[in-house]
């Protein structure tokens, strides 16, 4: 499932709930990405996402990670809109068999989450408000999955 | 007339997020905007910015339906 939400949350309570009543499922992986204070440089972020689009396009690379790591199940959730340093502000977990397959796919939803979902993203600091772009790393960490599959 | 919306540092050049604008194709729509506002034109102009129409991603200057929802989205940063 794929959930973008303005209002923060758990997510312990997200990986109690995704980890409940499986009987099949061997592993389950998770990634709880955090916003960062940089030393006070951003004071609040701000993720924009296009309704509808966002979701979809996530949901696109979603699939293909149940596809290739034989997922039984996936959950994303995505905050938007104003988020202060210390909250999460992005929840990924995989279920699969086996560790590895839920490790990995876990690891490849956040390279591409990090660079490549439609997300717009404003830094507000001291300085005033500045639009970021993805980083070189960010695509760099992307390319890792690229040519494995090729 | 097409729903234009606008993300990222693209609505904070124009000074707003959606209008109403009347246009047959994406070209036509982009020499109303940037008649009307010399940055924005440039701004929808600029390297990486793509145009979804109904929320597909489209290339080239294709036609518009009357109260088709037209996106100018820049580079997509990630969350």
């Amino acid at each position: 499932m794929i959930t973008l939400t303005e209002a923060p949350f758990d997510p312990g309570a997200l990986l109690g709930d995704f980890s409940r009543g499986r009987t099949e499922t061997g592993a389950i992986a998770s990634f709880t990405g955090l916003a960062r204070a940089e030393e006070g440089a951003a004071q609040i972020l701000e993720l924009e996402a296009y309704p509808g689009f966002t979701e979809a396009r996530i949901g696109e690379i979603a699939e293909e990670a149940r596809a290739r790591f034989s997922l039984d199940d996936f959950l994303v959730l995505h905050r938007v809109g104003k988020i202060a340093p210390g909250e999460a502000i992005v929840f990924v977990a995989t279920a699969a068999r086996h560790r590895r397959a839920a490790f990995e796919a876990c690891d490849f939803l956040m390279d591409y989450l990090k660079s490549k979902a439609p997300f717009w993203k404003k830094s507000h600091g001291p300085d005033g408000a500045r639009w970021i772009e993805p980083t070189s790393q960010d695509h760099a960490d992307l390319g890792r999955w690229e040519k494995e599959s090729s | 007339m097409a729903k234009v919306l606008l993300f990222g540092r693209l609505s904070d050049v124009a000074g707003w997020r959606e209008r109403e604008v009347a246009g047959a194709t994406v070209g036509a729509l982009r020499a109303r905007l940037a008649a009307e506002d010399a940055d924005l034109g440039e701004a929808l102009a600029a390297p990486g910015v793509q145009v979804a129409v109904d929320q597909a991603i489209v290339r080239g200057d294709p036609a518009l339906a009357s109260g088709a929802e037209v996106a100018f989205l820049p580079p997509m940063s990630g969350g």
